[in-house]
C-alpha cells in the first residue's frame, strides 16, 4: 500500500493486521472505517479474551468457591485494576457499568436523587452528548432543580466567562465533556474541575471521547465522577466504567437493588456491600469486563502518547487534504493540539446522510447526523454534520479514500 | 444499484427546487414529524374542500435529498385526491415516485417520512370528523 502513514509512533501496517475486520470488503471495496467516535473495531487480542473466558473459565464471580469461579473472579478484578490504573485511578473507585450513559444515569439516581433539592442549580454545557444532558434534565424535573448550560465560543470552545457566571450561582453539579464528540474540542478538565469545586459543585466528566484517544490522569484532573465506554476504546460493547471518588460513592444510595450489591438482607431493610460492589447489582458483565482489560493492555502496549501522536498526524493530514475541497466546512478549533482525532464537516448542500450513502458505496464508513448532540447542532445552526473519526489503525490512505468519496458525491450532486 | 442511480437528476431537482414547498395561510390539517435517527424534519399543511378532497397541500422541512424529494413528490400526487385516497397509499408508491432506488433499512425511513406525516395528519383529521354523516361509510 502506498502513502501509508510513516510514523515513529508505531507501525500502522502491523497494527492493522491485529484487527481482523479490516480484511473485509464493503461493496467490493477495502473497508475504510472512519466511524471510531461511534465505536471502534476490536483487535484479535480482545476477541481472544472473550473466547478464552467462555471456552475455558466461564463462571459467576464473587460467589463460587470452585476453580472456575475463582479464576473468573480473579480475571474480572484484575481487569478492574488495569482499567483503573489506565486512567490514573484506584480500583476501588472503578464501578463497571454498561457504558457512559449508564454511568451518568447512575450518578443521577444514586447521587442526584439523594443530594439535589428543590431550587438547586445543575450545570451542563452546549457541547455535550445527550448522555450528559438528559439525565440532568430528568434529575432537575424530579427534584425541582434548574438546569443551565455553559455557552460556546464561535471557535468551538467552552465559554469560560459563561462558566464563571454560572459558578457564581453556586451550582450543586457541573457536568461537562472532556472531549467533544463533534467539535473534537479537548476541554481543560483539570481547570474546570478546580473552578467547579471551588464553587462547591460536584463534577461529572464525560470521558467517552478522551480515554480512547489520549492519556488521561484522573489523579491530576480531580473529577468527582469520570465516565467512559469500553467499546470506543477497542473493547467490547456493553461495558464501561464510572470512576468516582470513594467518599462520594460510599455516601451514595445504591443504583439498582439485587444480588451482589448487598451485605445483609432482612425483612424490611438491607445493608450495602462495599464500593464499588454496591453499584454492581446482579451478575455483572464478566466477559466484556475481561475484554476491556485486554483492550487496555493493547492500548498500553502501543502507548497512549503514541496513540495521540498518531491521531494528531492524521488530523493534520485530513485538514490539509480537505481544505482543498471547495464548499467543505470543518467545525471545531483550528489548532490540532486542542482537538482530538476527528473531523466534523458539511459539504456544500449535500446532506450528510446522502454523503454517507455515497461514501458507503466506496467502502468508506463515516457517521452522519446530529451525533446525539442536538444542542450543539443548534449552536452550529445545522441540522446535521458528517463526521470522520480516527483511531490507531487509520492511515493517510483512509483519508485519501474519504476525499475521493467526497469528490464523487460532488460529481453526483453537481456541486 | 449505485448511488449515482439513487441520486438521479429527478431527485436532485426536487431536493433543490421542491414543489409545494411553503406554508398555507388557511389549513385544516397540520402534521409534523422528525426522524430521530437523522434529524430529518417534515411539516405538511392541508386545506380540505367540501367534498373531503385535498384542495391544497404544502410542506416545509429540512433533511437529506431523499426525505425532501419524496415529501415534495408525495404532495404533488396527493393534491386534488380524496382524503380516503391517503389510506390506500403504501410505501411502494413512494419508492415508485423515487424511481425504485435500492435503499438500505436506515435510508428507507428517510424516504417514508413524508408518507408518515401525510398519513398521520389525514388519519387524525378523519378520526376527528368521524361522527359527521359524510364519513359514516368510511
Amino acid at each position: 500500500m502506498t502513502g501509508l502513514l510513516q510514523t515513529e509512533a508505531f507501525d500502522v501496517e502491523k497494527v492493522r493486521a491485529d484487527f481482523p475486520i479490516l480484511k473485509r470488503k464493503v461493496h467490493g471495496k477495502r473497508l475504510v472505517y472512519l466511524d471510531n467516535a461511534a465505536t471502534t473495531q476490536k483487535p484479535q487480542a480482545v476477541i481472544d479474551a472473550l473466547v478464552d473466558y467462555y471456552s475455558r473459565y466461564n463462571s459467576n464471580v464473587h460467589r463460587s468457591v470452585h476453580t472456575l469461579g475463582e479464576e473468573a473472579t480473579a480475571a474480572y478484578e484484575a481487569s478492574r485494576e488495569r482499567v483503573a490504573k489506565f486512567v490514573g485511578g484506584e480500583p476501588r473507585e472503578a464501578v463497571f457499568v454498561r457504558g457512559t450513559t449508564e454511568a451518568t444515569n447512575l450518578v443521577r439516581y444514586a447521587w442526584g436523587e439523594k443530594h439535589i433539592a428543590k431550587g438547586d442549580l445543575l450545570v451542563s454545557t452546549r457541547m455535550e452528548h445527550h448522555s450528559n444532558i438528559v439525565p440532568w434534565q430528568l434529575l432537575a424535573r424530579s427534584r425541582g432543580a434548574t438546569l443551565k448550560f455553559v455557552e460556546l465560543t464561535p471557535d468551538g470552545h467552552l465559554d469560560m466567562g459563561s462558566l464563571e457566571e454560572l459558578l457564581r450561582e453556586s451550582p450543586r453539579l457541573v457536568a461537562f465533556t472532556h472531549c467533544s464528540n463533534v467539535l473534537g474540542t479537548i476541554n481543560d478538565a483539570t481547570a474546570i474541575c478546580a473552578k467547579a469545586h471551588a464553587a462547591g459543585a460536584v463534577t461529572v466528566v464525560d470521558g467517552a471521547q478522551s480515554v480512547p484517544h489520549f492519556p488521561v490522569d484522573l489523579a491530576s484532573i480531580g473529577a468527582d465522577f469520570y465516565a467512559f465506554s469500553g467499546h470506543k476504546m477497542l473493547g467490547p460493547t456493553g461495558i464501561g466504567v464510572l470512576m468516582g471518588k470513594k467518599q462520594l460513592l460510599q455516601d451514595m444510595d445504591p443504583f439498582e437493588g439485587g444480588g451482589e450489591m448487598i451485605r445483609e438482607v432482612f425483612d424490611d431493610h438491607s445493608t450495602w456491600n462495599d464500593v464499588p460492589y454496591k453499584f454492581e447489582a446482579g451478575t455483572v458483565n464478566i466477559a466484556d469486563a475481561i475484554g476491556l482489560g485486554a483492550a487496555v493492555d493493547y492500548l498500553t502496549a502501543l502507548g497512549m502518547d503514541n496513540v495521540r501522536k498518531h491521531e494528531v498526524r492524521l488530523l493534520d493530514y485530513a485538514r490539509d487534504v480537505l481544505s482543498g475541497v471547495k464548499g467543505l466546512q470543518v467545525y471545531g478549533p483550528e489548532d490540532s493540539q486542542q482537538r482530538s482525532g476527528l473531523v466534523a464537516f458539511n459539504y456544500a448542500d449535500v446532506h450528510p446522510h446522502d454523503l454517507a450513502t455515497i461514501l458507503d458505496e466506496e467502502g468508506v464508513a463515516i457517521r452522519s447526523g446530529h451525533h446525539c448532540a442536538q444542542l450543539l447542532m443548534r449552536c452550529l445552526d445545522v441540522p446535521a454534520t458528517s463526521r470522520a473519526s480516527f483511531h490507531v489503525y487509520n492511515s493517510y490512505d483512509d483519508i485519501d479514500a474519504l476525499k475521493q468519496g467526497i469528490m464523487k458525491a460532488g460529481a453526483i450532486f453537481k456541486v | 444499484m449505485s448511488s449515482a442511480d439513487i441520486y438521479r437528476e429527478l431527485i436532485l431537482d426536487y431536493y433543490r427546487n421542491p414543489r409545494n414547498f411553503g406554508k398555507l395561510e388557511k389549513f385544516d390539517i397540520d402534521s409534523h414529524d422528525t426522524n430521530p435517527l437523522c434529524g430529518d424534519e417534515i411539516e405538511m399543511q392541508i386545506r380540505v374542500d367540501g367534498q373531503n378532497r385535498i384542495e391544497e397541500i404544502k410542506f416545509t422541512g429540512k433533511g437529506c435529498a431523499i426525505s425532501q424529494a419524496s415529501a415534495s413528490m408525495l404532495t404533488e400526487l396527493a393534491k386534488g385526491k380524496p382524503l380516503e385516497w391517503v389510506r390506500q397509499v403504501v410505501k411502494e408508491d413512494v419508492f415508485k415516485l423515487l424511481g425504485n432506488p435500492d435503499l438500505g433499512p436506515s435510508r428507507v425511513k428517510c424516504a417514508l417520512l413524508g408518507m408518515k406525516v401525510l398519513k398521520t395528519g389525514v388519519y387524525g383529521y378523519l378520526g376527528a370528523h368521524y361522527d359527521e354523516p359524510d364519513d359514516r361509510s368510511g
